[in-house]
């Protein structure tokens, strides 16, 4: 296991290596030149002799690279225009709020997805399936920002249960030691502190985890119906054994293999899908600065957070395929 | 081996006597099924696979249900254990289990039957095991959730199961996993776990047709010994006559849904009364030469005559002189296996070890051996999918492959395989006719009409109906899927066939079937056959020269009479001694 871990992480060096030199040549390539097109409305003589001395384009592009690269392994990700702020400082103060978001809306989708693949398998053809499929497939269809709007207009606007934007109501007096909110009211025992940013968690990670949720009940639906008619499935009830061990031992284990992966590559499209649901509820995390980079031409926001943004997601996928070997002893070896 | 199973056989008689009719007490019945019917639910409507079945088990008894597969034989077996899939049900009739109605049995009280009373041996090895989980649990679970043993001493209790099979270290063997189990060992497992509650009677689903020849025969007399030491009842299913012949006291043969005829089992084989009987007795690959079976067909003086002859012109069993069309010499195999870690060394592993052999054109040789024997490495080396290690193959006096891409393409015109499971080796979206075009089409044989003329050429060769070309792999049987799979091989007019296990998934009738076909085949297009396989029977039906390997090494070869009537190796007269049925051709 460690091993596998180990191998898995000097894989990140190549990817990462790559990565740096498509963002590095990306902005060298932007139209106009990268002074042009990063200060755009900003120009003046001194910001544009600013920016070139940073990047020094008066050196051959290999030096260039090389003290970009340098700069990232030194953990300077650039500076911002807009703010003026570091690029680091910017991601680890929003990424807690895009975690905490993502956490919800993956806990969501599972924790309805995978009862309700489940269910329909089980009772395949009855209106419990037939429901779980057209949900899944409204799920599917319905892009996200619709999705939020329309959760925020019936929930937050005309029946009031729930804020309409934001993490933490303006009035709330609260310490933030991690800008984890919910963690934070927790670890400092400020309760309604947590309790407040919580329901501001609920409609954006509802909205966020739809689709996932869609994709997995389909996906642990169909593993399951598969599973429930193996041969070993039938063995074991050979031996008599309780339903709710069958249940849960023999075709819930075996079903979730593949649902894991899915889950996976959720991650990955939870941490995309951030950026709209994020701007709708307007909630401080990296999706809603990156929307706003985009628009200002940020560029080395754009390029460090895309940096990091892929670090996460190739970490997130090593965790997946870990707990794939916990889950099937067939892949330990392997690894 | 032939002094265990007479031991058998009177020990049975003397508990219940296989033709226990009336007369035998109530008490000594365990099993009576009435004038069973069992439904499927079918987008069609229902379909009925069992129709009024009728059979009694006695305890202690061993019951044979002979059938081909879709019979309706392990439908009726799983309607006993009340595991029919979802969509099946009882319409008619009753189960009397040890004189209770198991139609009237909740699930509960049925699931409770099955872990301390019924017992199941499954058919294949491979996907009966939950692959997630240790084998000791798998065991333990049923122990627990029945009231058998405690959490705390269900461990020590399997370990003794495992142990009772045969399986060696089995408190270790207990904490491992399927995957780390050979097959062999998987089905001891499973035998393990049908007997861990006791039961008074065991379902035995072809419990070893997966295993190779040698394996089947140890584990089949753990099977014996075991439920006649416990006095448990055996309802064993199989398509293998021989077995049932071997193994039974009563057989009862379904067709079609039906049961057709039924008795003490040598009566059944010796006088079949019913016509499916018969056929399925004359279709059982035996031990008859292969020359007596076309002497069957063709009448004998003309084969004896064909026979004089081929021997005044100096060949051996109709087997033409001159330069061999393939001839493998001194070739070795090495695979290198990977270490484990990342500074761990690789080791090498031989598969195929120095072996030289001839294919003479126009015959058919037959490579035998177990899994892991070497012989299908042997077969990818001659078709040019692996490349050996050391040593040549020529193929019509020139190296097999080629030099270049072209001769390659060239090569595998002349070169075809025909692979063992029908099932897998078609695409399952490419209909009949595009299948056996492929080839065509991929070797740019002429325009779209020319290839569609060739492919329904090809379909009759092979006696498959026009019909059936727009038929997708789904909708065919295995007998026909296995004809596609020929059809495609000839599509390129190839001079070699190699058929690696071709006929081992199918059913005794439809596999006479099929080697029926390949003889014929062989005969109008002067076609060589190599055939891979394990099984023995099959070897005197269609061989003219056996090879024997064994670990990577060529340890017998001589023709078909050789082999067979004086096997020089210990090894091979053990593949010849596990042929189930041995017993009952002699009888004959």
């Amino acid at each position: 296991m460690l091993r596998l871990v180990g191998q898995r992480l000097l894989l990140l060096i190549p990817l990462l290596l790559g990565l740096s030199v498509l963002l590095f040549a990306w902005v060298r390539a932007l139209p106009g030149g990268p002074v042009t097109a990063m200060l755009g409305e900003r120009y003046t003589p001194e910001a544009a002799a600013a920016i070139e001395a940073e990047m020094g384009l008066d050196q051959p592009l290999i030096v260039q690279y090389g003290k970009y690269l340098l700069r990232l392994l030194q953990g300077d990700f650039g500076t911002s225009l807009r703010s003026g702020r570091p690029v680091l400082e910017e991601f680890v103060n929003r990424f807690p709020a895009t975690i905490e978001l993502t956490v919800v809306a993956l806990i969501f989708a599972i924790g309805v997805g995978i009862p309700l693949g489940y269910l329909a398998a089980r009772r395949a053809g009855t209106v419990v399936d037939h429901t779980a499929v057209v949900v899944s497939l409204i799920g599917v269809t319905v892009p996200v920002f619709f999705l939020a709007f329309i959760l925020k207009y019936i929930f937050a606007v005309e029946l009031g249960w729930f804020p309409t934007s934001g993490r933490m109501s303006p009035t709330m007096e609260a310490t933030h030691p991690t800008n984890f909110y919910v963690l934070d009211g927790i670890l400092t025992a400020e309760w309604d502190a947590a309790w407040d940013a919580l329901v501001h968690l609920i409609l954006p990670g509802i909205a966020l985890g739809t689709i996932p949720l869609a994709i997995i009940a389909r996906m642990t639906r169909a593993a399951v119906s598969e599973v429930q008619n193996a041969d070993y499935v039938r063995t074991a009830r050979a031996k008599g054994i309780k339903p709710a061990r069958l249940r849960t031992e023999h075709i819930l284990r075996n079903a979730m293999l593949p649902v894991l992966t899915t889950i996976g590559l959720q991650v990955g499209l939870l941490l995309s899908g951030a950026v709209l649901t994020e701007t709708v509820f307007a909630f401080s995390g990296i999706g809603s600065f990156l929307a706003e980079a985009v628009f200002n031409a940020d560029y080395p926001v754009l390029q460090g957070f895309v940096l990091l943004i892929a670090v996460t997601y190739a970490l997130v996928n090593l965790l997946v395929d870990v707990s794939y070997g916990l889950i099937d002893p067939r892949l330990r070896r392997q690894q | 081996m032939s002094d265990e199973k007479d031991t058998m056989n009177e020990s049975t008689t003397a508990q219940a006597g296989p033709d226990a009719g009336p007369g035998a007490s109530a008490a000594d019945v365990v099993l009576r099924v009435e004038n069973l019917a069992v439904d499927f639910r079918t987008e069609g409507g229902a379909a009925r696979a069992v129709r009024g079945a009728d059979l009694t088990v006695h305890s202690g008894e061993t019951v044979a249900i002979v059938g081909e597969s879709g019979s309706g034989k392990t439908t009726l077996a799983m309607a006993v254990l009340g595991l029919l899939a979802s969509n099946g049900s009882v319409a008619e009739g009753h189960i009397w289990f040890r004189g209770e109605d198991l139609g009237q049995a909740g699930p509960q009280h049925m699931a409770h039957l099955r872990g301390t009373a019924l017992g199941l041996v499954p058919q294949d090895p491979m996907t009966n095991l939950d692959p997630v989980m240790r084998i000791g649990r798998q065991i333990d679970e049923g122990l627990i959730d029945n009231g058998l043993r405690t959490r705390r001493d269900a461990r020590g209790r399997t370990v003794e199961l495992l142990e009772e099979v045969g399986l060696p270290d089995a408190a270790r063997r207990a904490s491992q996993y399927p995957h780390e189990f050979s097959g062999g060992m998987r089905q001891r497992a499973l035998i393990a776990m049908g007997l861990s509650g006791r039961p008074a009677l065991l379902v035995a689903d072809e419990p070893t047709s997966a295993l190779d020849v040698t394996v089947q025969r140890g584990i089949l007399d753990q099977l014996s010994d075991l439920t006649h030491e416990l006095g448990t009842a055996v309802l064993l299913i199989t398509h293998d006559l021989g077995l049932a012949a071997e193994r039974a006291d009563k057989v009862v043969v379904m067709y079609r849904g039906e049961i057709v005829e039924q008795g003490p089992a040598r009566d059944v084989l010796m006088n079949p009364r019913h016509e499916y009987t018969r056929r399925l007795m004359a279709s059982a690959p035996s031990l008859a030469s292969r020359r007596i079976e076309i002497a069957r067909e063709r009448g004998l003086d003309e084969v004896l005559d064909e026979a004089l002859l081929a021997h005044e012109d100096g060949a051996v069993n109709g087997v033409a002189a001159g330069e061999p069309l393939v001839s493998v010499r001194d070739v070795t195999k090495v695979f290198k296996i990977r270490g484990h870690g990342l500074l761990g060394r690789s080791k090498d592993f031989t598969a195929v070890d120095g072996v030289s052999l001839d294919v003479p054109r126009g015959s058919t040789v037959a490579v035998v051996g177990e899994s892991g024997s070497g012989k299908s490495t042997l077969a990818r080396m001659i078709l040019d999918i692996e490349t050996p290690t050391a040593g040549t193959v020529l193929f019509d006096g020139r190296p097999a492959g080629g030099a270049n891409q072209a001769e390659r393409i060239a090569y595998r015109r002349r070169v075809q395989p025909v692979f063992q499971d029908p099932y897998s080796s078609l695409d399952p979206m490419y209909s009949v006719f595009r299948a056996i075009e492929e080839p065509l089409r991929a070797h740019r044989f002429g325009d779209p009409e020319a290839r569609r003329e060739r492919v329904e050429e090809l379909a009759e060769q092979v006696a498959l109906g026009k019909g059936l070309l727009r038929r997708f792999p789904s909708e065919l049987s295995g007998g026909q899927r296995q004809r596609v799979a020929i059809a495609r091989a000839l599509a390129l007019k190839p001079e070699l066939v190699v058929c690696d296990e071709a006929v081992s998934a199918l059913d005794v009738v439809v596999q006479a079937q099929i080697l029926r076909l390949l003889a014929e085949l062989q005969e109008e297009l002067g076609l060589t056959y190599l055939f891979i396989t394990h099984d023995l029977a099959v070897v005197r039906q269609i061989a003219d020269r056996v090879v024997v390997m064994q670990n990577g090494m060529l340890v017998e070869e001589g023709t078909v009479d050789e082999v067979f009537d004086s096997p020089r190796t210990a090894y091979t007269r053990a593949l010849l001694d596990a042929i189930p049925g041995k017993d009952l051709e002699l009888a004959l």
